[in-house]
């Protein structure tokens, strides 16, 4: 996926766990949990829906990668090539 | 296959079919402090315990942050760390004299400030160096201290300032920003707003202080006053079924219990490094991320960074922590991930590991030895009882699935609520009744803040009723069976759902709101809202969102539901009251109990 494409995602699955949470000012590095608050629960529910999404599996252990925008974008980015 | 260090895992046990876990012929590391169950019950006294701490200086009294930092700075102690703190991007260690002055600064600048005897001084931040020093300057100060957990939202905060009456706020220039700034001119009484910047830099915001500044230009001597063992020290904020949350008030006294938990629950040893995961936040993040491992002068490992179970598995690595204590929804994720993760590692200064938050499930606790070479040891306490009072013991089998037995000092029972209001005991082995501790232990709950009438519901003569619903074995061990309330326990912290609907009637669109607490594999329990909403409002996936995010900035991640559901109506009871019972039971698939009191029911 391009990043458009994912970061599109990332806004549209956090809508639905987040609704509040403000994606247009977020860095790229920021550390999602903290910069829109949110909690160990909603990151599961965020992994659950990128794997549901894209119908890629994603491993529990990959989880830390997926933190950040870039870091969501770096792992499906990898993913198409 | 992993070495079994100090358990063996025994042939199925009757309960549930798990098998227990048998301590008999353990190879312990060093010797427990708590040799044998019987005798140390038998032999203990509070008059004992308490002679393990000092006292303040000339018979002043007793003072937690004297016994937690002072006397072990003036002691042989005086330059082991006390204090490690590992940060996102750096890390800092204190030894007990460093910490000893950078808190008496703490004590002075708040003296300098006119924050005077028994002021309400809270704490809103992550788990950073300075909440910790705030902490125990405040105490020796004489300051009653309320940790708040940072994951709050404006709403949770704004009524525990309230209610506590808070002087004097620190937090970081960037929650002050999002979440008590617009708060200010609700609370009058806060007088004063310390700020900690970005990695400790300076700040320069209208109407706070900079933490930093002030604290740096104070006199890192201080002498702690005089102080009464019943002094008010700690406030600890908890949830109900119904109204607001309660304050529940703990003494310097409490340091008695803190200390010998720490001892006999958490075998704390001198030469430990111990790991609490929790946040201070909470009540355990204070008990055992602040006071009992520093009273009893082991060094303290705080992580600033939440929950990742690689990161946390190189910190127990790493740092060679011995006396680990976590919560069942970290070691369930932990569990997801399986014991691959840990292979190669070398955690052989782990030798004890503990639990707490929620009943942690047999296949946990067996986990334990799975991957870490000895179970997971889970107790029983509350915010109400200022530290732990029923559990697993580093010499006594464990049993999984059960909470434990009653540490020396402390004497549980099984009641029944009888028709005529009174209590008795339940002698019978595993028949359900509620939970109670007898009332006399040191850091037993003073009375919650302004609520005397609440606080007096929790007791039934001598006994302090929990709440909680549990069993007793023919051994004398606890089992959890559930809430004899509403509250909701999410990774292990209570949720009052009166608090969560309050914030959800505050929208414009609901009309009644039910939440209830909806079992989840790893949270325990997730926080689920019901609402019916008004006429002229569309219950669809906007509206969904809408409320959801509504809730979420005013209440926080933490309190905030994970679920919304719509109804047309809410089953109530003739008094109007949402039957939250019924709305479970159903969600749940389950019997729905007597519903005789139900007079409008759910569409």
């Amino acid at each position: 996926m391009t990043r458009d494409e994912t970061v599109a995602l990332v806004a549209d699955i956090l809508s639905g766990i987040a609704p509040e949470a403000d994606l247009s000012a977020l860095p790229g590095d920021a550390d999602l949990r903290e910069a829109l608050d949110l909690d160990s629960m909603d990151i599961v529910n965020f992994v659950a829906a990128l794997h549901e999404r894209t119908g890629r599996p994603i491993p529990e252990a990959d989880t830390p990668k997926l933190l950040t925008l870039d870091g969501v974008v770096a792992y499906f980015e990898a993913d198409a090539r | 296959m992993v070495e079994l260090r100090s358990a063996s895992i025994g042939s199925p046990g009757p309960l549930g079919g798990y098998p227990r876990v048998s301590k008999a012929g353990a190879v312990h590391r060093v010797p427990p402090n708590l040799a044998d169950y019987d005798t140390a019950r038998r032999d203990f006294s509070w008059e004992t315990a308490r002679a393990l701490l000092d006292g303040l200086p000339g018979g002043r009294g007793l003072n937690i942050a004297h016994e937690a930092v002072d006397r072990h700075a003036a002691g042989p102690q005086a330059d082991r760390v006390a204090l490690r703190w590992i940060g996102r991007a750096e890390e800092r260690a204190f030894t007990w004299r460093e910490l000893r002055d950078a808190t008496n600064r703490v004590a002075n600048a708040l003296r300098r400030l006119g924050v005077g005897d028994g002021a309400r001084v809270f704490v809103l931040a992550g788990r950073i160096p300075e909440l910790y020093l705030t902490v125990l300057g405040a105490l020796k100060a004489r300051c009653v201290v309320c940790p708040m957990f940072s994951a709050f939202g404006p709403e949770p905060i704004a009524t525990r300032l309230e209610i506590g009456e808070a002087e004097v706020l620190v937090t970081t220039e960037a929650l002050y920003r999002r979440k008590v700034e617009a708060l200010r001119p609700r609370l009058p009484g806060l007088r004063h707003v310390l700020l900690v910047g970005e990695s400790g830099s300076a700040t320069a915001v209208p109407g706070t202080l900079d933490w930093n500044a002030i604290v740096e230009a104070a006199n890192p001597d201080f002498t702690i006053p005089p102080t009464d063992p019943e002094d008010m020290a700690l406030l600890h904020f908890t949830s109900g079924t119904t109204g607001r949350p309660k304050g529940a008030v703990h003494v310097h006294a409490a340091v008695v219990m803190h200390h010998m938990t720490g001892r006999h629950a958490l075998d704390l040893h001198a030469d430990d490094v111990f790991w609490c995961t929790a946040d201070p936040g909470w009540v355990t993040g204070t008990s055992y991320g602040i006071i009992a491992p520093l009273t009893n002068g082991v060094t303290n490992l705080v992580v600033e960074a939440e929950f990742d179970a690689q990161a946390w598995y190189d910190v127990l690595e790493r740092e060679r922590v011995s006396v680990w204590y976590t919560a069942p929804t970290a070691i369930r994720m932990m569990m997801k991930l399986g014991a691959e993760p840990l292979k190669g590692r070398d955690l052989s200064a782990l030798r004890f590991m503990a639990s707490v938050g929620e009943p942690l499930n047999p296949e946990a606790v067996l986990w334990g030895v799975e991957a870490f070479g000895m179970p997971f040891h889970d107790n029983w306490w509350q915010t109400e009882t200022g530290g732990i009072m029923i559990a697993n013991l580093a010499t006594m089998d464990v049993k999984p699935g059960s909470m434990g037995k009653p540490l020396p000092g402390v004497e549980a029972a099984i009641m029944r609520r009888e028709n005529d209001g009174q209590i008795s005991q339940v002698a019978a082995p595993m028949v359900e009744g509620e939970l109670a501790i007898k009332a006399g232990w040191p850091s037993m709950m003073r009375g919650y803040l302004k609520e005397d009438a609440r606080y007096r519901k929790c007791f039934a003569g001598d006994w302090y009723l929990t709440g909680d619903l549990a069993m007793r074995d023919e051994e004398g061990y606890f089992w959890f069976v559930g809430r004899a309330d509403d509250v909701i326990k999410s990774s292990g912290h209570l949720i009052g759902p009166f608090e969560v609907e309050s914030a959800l009637m505050e929208h414009p669109a609901v009309a009644e709101a039910g939440v209830i607490g909806k079992p989840d594999a790893v949270a325990g329990e997730i926080v689920k809202a019901f609402v019916a909403l008004k006429p002229g409002h569309e219950a669809n996936e906007t509206m969904r969102r809408d409320l959801l995010g509504h809730a979420r900035k005013r209440l926080g991640a933490a309190v905030a539901p994970k679920e919304i559901d719509f109804r047309a109506n809410l089953p109530k009871t003739r008094s109007g009251k949402i039957m939250r019972r019924l709305l479970k039971a159903r969600e749940l698939g389950l019997p729905e109990g007597d519903i005789s009191t139900l007079e409008s029911d759910e569409r």
